[in-house]
């Protein structure tokens, strides 16, 4: 379980996120939600130590974060971020590959090739594992950082957005995925999402926040609600059932 | 097993050398092989020096056109040049020891160097963009200085200091050349065993640290080793601005890896080739006239956009 304790973050004078405090359940997909600026990020790149957190406290399975070793808080969580730049010219097969430093520390044993080619299996890559990066496209790109993650082993997987760029079809396989991974192989899953529609049917856990602090959390089913979603995004979305699964109506403004 | 390129690089550089040793050699053979020696050692250890400073400045800065001479260390090497001649006259410019003056040099470049990477870095939040922004600023403010001065002292002091103000390979030191290559040995010992964490590096920081690189650490370890690289070749022979660019470029499309472990040892062995090849064309081709730089950054110059051109750099 990731525990945030009365954390606060500033950029500035502007406060990013004032005294949050929330748990992060183990072993389920966790839908991280909440209206642009809310602060999702910010949590996220603290929780993964990409920013040092100034105020609180954040422990994973009661170790405070900050007391983990770089080299060790890799092997225990892996993070997939917005920004996808890379600048040095590598191919889709050396990215993914790179997802096994932690284990290796640039010595790859044979068990790493096994685990670098399953992650390519996983998220059809095969056809284009040859090609450079400046030269597949952005859902192509996103698949392969999301492999490079998967290829590191963790237990606790960060996404930032990672349907950024997927078309319907690869959206669709990953959420059902990542579920499999929390279902199945006991991975817990940590995800920022704006599709509402895919929070709601792809998460087991959602926390809700707005203007860095928490607007709700809890069991998807229980607290994704028309008036929850509603004052959350200050516009009217109506949860409604269609067959026995929930379905976000928001376009109804045409 | 090497890597077939890199052994033809390596080949080809043990042939430019001992075609350099040996050309037109026919009396006092062994005055002129020690000379010869000496010059060309300095040749290869600047050439290494700046291929492999180079190419990790690229890497730590994500920018495959900017070269470590962009943070205005030959401005600073111009500075304290024109400082001594200005405040101390030429003739006793002319006076400081061999060593010390290598010495002075390195020492305040490498000063330079470490304030700007640890307070301006620390003050902007480990942006290495903005911290080389800061560094052009400092270079130009340096140069400004120096041109002043310049247009202050007399024109026959002027014409001490133009002697080095570019790159000069004539009179190199034996005990500076000595002093050079085992610093140089030593740091490529550390970089044999850390080039791997520079292919992670090269993903960019917030990569690299969600794979458990100590990002901020490394990368202050690689700006001080790139500032002594550049600061010792410097020292040794004076400023050269272009050739770093034109052998990263060539290292990278003549490798196509992204391996470090390839890419530093062929940009130092390209390097000191084509400062060899150079000097050697310098002195038999074009009889000593003009220098080598200026020869380096023409000819490299016009090579380089016709890569550019037919799209062999990316």
């Amino acid at each position: 379980m990731i525990s945030i304790r009365n954390v606060s973050h500033k950029y500035g004078s502007q406060n990013i996120l004032s005294d949050l405090s929330v748990d992060f359940p183990k072993g389920k997909v966790t839908a991280l939600i909440g209206p642009n600026g809310a602060g999702k990020s910010t949590l996220l790149s603290l929780i993964s130590r990409q920013t040092d957190l100034k105020s609180g406290q954040i422990t994973l399975d009661d170790v405070n974060i900050n007391d983990f070793k770089p080299k060790d808080l890799a092997l225990r969580m892996a993070l997939v971020t917005q920004q996808n730049g890379v600048e040095s010219r590598l191919r889709v097969r050396d990215l993914v590959g790179f997802g096994r430093w932690p284990q290796h520390q640039g010595r790859p044993c044979a068990e790493d090739h096994i685990i670098i080619d399953q992650a390519i299996q996983k998220f059809e890559l095969e056809d284009i594992s040859t090609r450079f990066l400046d030269e597949i496209s952005g859902g192509q790109k996103q698949r392969a950082f999301i492999a490079m993650a998967y290829a590191q082993t963790t237990d606790w997987l960060l996404l930032d957005e990672p349907l950024n760029n997927l078309d319907i079809r690869h959206a669709k396989t990953l959420i059902q995925y990542l579920r499999k991974l929390a279902h199945y192989d006991q991975k817990s899953i940590i995800m920022v999402i704006h599709d509402i529609n895919y929070a709601i049917s792809g998460s087991d856990h959602i926390i809700a926040l707005k203007n860095g602090k928490l607007s709700f959390c809890g069991q998807t089913e229980e607290v994704a609600t028309s008036n929850s979603l509603s004052s959350l995004y200050e516009t009217s979305i109506d949860v409604v059932k269609h067959g026995d699964r929930a379905f976000a109506y928001h376009h109804n403004a045409i | 097993m090497p890597n077939k390129r890199i052994l033809f690089l390596f080949i080809f550089l043990i042939c430019t050398l001992a075609f350099f040793l040996t050309w037109n050699l026919s009396t006092h053979v062994s005055l002129i092989l020690k000379l010869r020696a000496v010059k060309l050692g300095g040749l290869v250890f600047v050439g290494m020096a700046i291929g492999v400073s180079t190419i990790l400045f690229q890497t730590i800065s994500y920018n495959r056109i900017l070269t470590p001479s962009i943070m205005g260390f030959d401005a600073i090497y111009l500075f304290i040049q024109t400082s001594l001649v200005f405040f101390l006259s030429s003739l006793s410019y002319a006076q400081i020891p061999g060593h010390l003056l290598f010495m002075i040099n390195m020492g305040l470049m490498l000063l330079f160097a470490v304030i700007l990477f640890t307070f301006v870095l620390r003050a902007t939040r480990q942006d290495i963009q903005l911290m080389i922004l800061v560094g052009i600023v400092f270079g130009m403010l340096f140069r400004s200085f120096a041109t002043l001065m310049q247009r202050l002292i007399d024109p026959s002091e002027f014409a001490v200091l133009q002697s080095v103000m570019f790159a000069q390979f004539g009179s190199i030191d034996e005990s500076e050349l000595f002093l050079a290559t085992v610093m140089l040995l030593l740091l490529g010992i550390w970089l044999i065993k850390n080039c791997q964490i520079l292919d992670v590096m090269a993903l960019g920081r917030s990569k690299a640290r969600s794979l458990g690189v100590n990002y901020d650490q490394m990368q202050f370890k690689i700006l001080a080793l790139i500032s002594i690289l550049v600061s010792v070749s410097t020292a040794l022979v004076g400023p050269i601005v272009f050739l770093g660019l034109l052998v990263s470029a060539l290292a990278h499309s003549f490798m196509r890896s992204h391996l470090h472990a390839l890419l530093l040892p062929a940009a130092a062995l390209i390097s000191a080739i084509i400062l060899v090849l150079g000097q050697a064309s310098f002195e038999h081709i074009l009889k000593l006239q003009s220098t080598l730089i200026v020869v380096i950054e023409f000819f490299g110059g016009l090579f380089f956009l016709a890569l550019l051109s037919k799209g062999k750099i990316k």
